[in-house]
């Protein structure tokens, strides 16, 4: 995408009918790290890449709980993510209070796709520069969203956004037909292998990752540390390094998650200096 | 020339008893469950206690339509806090905010008399009492609704614990057991049942310690 004199204000069209701010907007969330979604008939599963800008700094939050049985995760601007995430809080939170029961998560899609529609139709406004990926579980059954600053919103049965989706893309398209029939398990293997896909040859370790859950008779929430670190080693999704190295280094995180879990201290060498 | 007298009321009196008792480790909360108008009964098995928090639990007597509202307003709350905080509420927390939530309508107030028992941060029995618009204080012990006239003494007689009405104002707790503090409120809502027309049908009892949060009930009499 080039500099063009149609692209100063989101309220000017080009001549070919495109809204370049929304576009420049998404491409915001394509520069983001990566984010990705996938569900079966009873569970949905959200898992991120989490890098810190330096390793003094604690990691970027990615993964908002919005109610008990929704979830975001986030890639973009992640000030523009927690701003959303808030808004969801507070519509999951009103609807229940009036409603006493709990948010559709397809209302609350709608809700999020009309707000940042708003943005692109106002010349005092600027679209939200973040993708959502959706996860959520209401009586007609576990679903995931993807909304996009331009105001669209699909629903998906697996889904990747942010830098180096393609491959978790591709991924994710070679298996997606098996996942209405994964079970909780299945899915989050599956997740952590697309998540390993767009790390492009760098080790998948708990600390560079985060992995949620929601499901039937289970509510949102972001896994530990410690158990997605199993996770990695039961799986054996680690990666492709020197194998010399391997088994020495595997033997490490099982026995010291826990505490680094705890701590958030660097057990590791890999492990972040400040995990909150 | 008579004042003109209102020909509606937007307030009801549900009746109704709760107690409260804060011990060393633990705390219990107590509240019968008959919800009454005038001199009928409306239901013999209406529950006045509501879990706020983990370590949290009101009993609320009076209008019940304004509790069960005050009980929403709270929960909500709780909710938002826990987002942003990434933890539950502490006991004195949610101390302080029940008192601010009753104070935001002081010139149309919830009509609602309530206890809050817990567990204080450091996991001792902590119990706060009301008035309908939200002045409270710590205590050791409290009694609230139709039946409190009644009770109020007989706690101060019998719990063993300094009154908070010393000056200055002591720690609270009562220097009872558990199950001897079941015992006492048992004994306290089996004779406030006798004298008292609103309260009666059956006694919830909701005990937290370090273990958890426990629920009991007892039959009253049903006259």
């Amino acid at each position: 995408m080039f500099r063009n004199q149609y692209d100063t204000d989101v309220t000017t069209w080009s001549p070919a009918g495109r809204l370049f701010q929304v576009e420049y907007a998404m491409e915001a969330v394509k520069q983001g790290s990566a984010a990705i979604g996938l569900r079966s008939k009873s569970h949905v599963v959200l898992a991120c890449v989490n890098k810190a800008n330096s390793e003094l700094s604690s990691h970027q939050k990615k993964i908002f709980k919005a109610d008990d049985h929704i979830g975001v995760a986030i890639a973009g601007l992640t000030a523009d993510g927690r701003v959303l995430s808030r808004y969801m809080r507070s519509e999951c939170i009103n609807y229940s209070y009036s409603y006493e029961s709990p948010l559709p998560v397809g209302r609350l899609v709608v809700q999020l796709a009309d707000k940042a529609q708003v943005c692109t139709q106002r010349s005092w406004k600027r679209p939200y520069g973040v993708g959502l990926l959706v996860a959520g579980l209401d009586e007609s059954g576990a679903h995931l969203y993807y909304n996009c600053p331009s105001g669209n919103y699909f629903e998906y049965q697996a889904f990747a956004i942010g830098s180096r989706s393609q491959a978790a893309k591709t991924y994710l398209e070679r298996r997606f037909e098996n996942f209405m029939g994964s079970s909780r398990d299945d899915l989050l293997k599956d997740a952590l292998f697309a998540i390993r896909e767009t790390l492009q040859g760098e080790r998948l370790t708990s600390s560079i990752c985060t992995v949620a859950v929601v499901g039937v008779g289970e509510a949102f929430h972001i896994l530990d540390q410690g158990t997605v670190q199993a996770l990695i080693e039961a799986f054996e999704i680690a990666g492709e390094e020197a194998p010399a190295s391997e088994p020495t280094a595997a033997d490490q995180p099982a026995s010291e998650p826990g505490v680094a879990a705890d701590q958030g201290a660097p057990a590791e060498h890999d492990a972040a200096p400040m995990d909150i | 020339m008579t004042k003109q007298q209102a020909n509606w009321s937007p307030y009801d009196n549900n009746g109704g008893t709760c107690v409260a008792i804060a011990g060393a480790d633990y705390c219990v909360i107590a509240a019968d469950t008959r919800m009454s108008t005038g001199y009928s009964i409306l239901t013999r098995d209406y529950s006045k206690i509501c879990k706020l928090a983990d370590k949290c639990v009101m009993a609320s007597s009076g209008f019940q339509a304004d509790v069960k509202a005050l009980q929403k307003v709270l929960s909500a709350r709780h909710l938002i806090y826990q987002h942003q905080h990434n933890k539950q509420m502490s006991c004195p927390a949610m101390g302080q905010l029940l008192s601010n939530t009753l104070y935001y309508k002081r010139f149309f107030p919830y009509y609602s008399f309530n206890v809050l028992g817990g567990l204080d941060n450091e996991g001792k029995g902590c119990v706060y009492t009301y008035d309908a618009v939200g002045s409270y204080e710590r205590v050791g012990y409290s009694s609230q609704g139709s039946g409190a006239t009644l009770i109020t003494p007989f706690l101060d007689n019998q719990l063993k614990s300094p009154s908070p009405l010393l000056l200055p104002a002591k720690d609270a707790v009562t220097p009872l057991s558990e199950t001897e503090a079941i015992d006492l409120v048992k004994t306290c809502f089996a004779s406030a049942t006798e004298r008292d027309i609103y309260t009666g049908d059956k006694l919830e009892i909701v005990v937290l310690n370090a273990d958890g949060i426990r629920r009991e009930y007892m039959e009253l009499r049903k006259d």
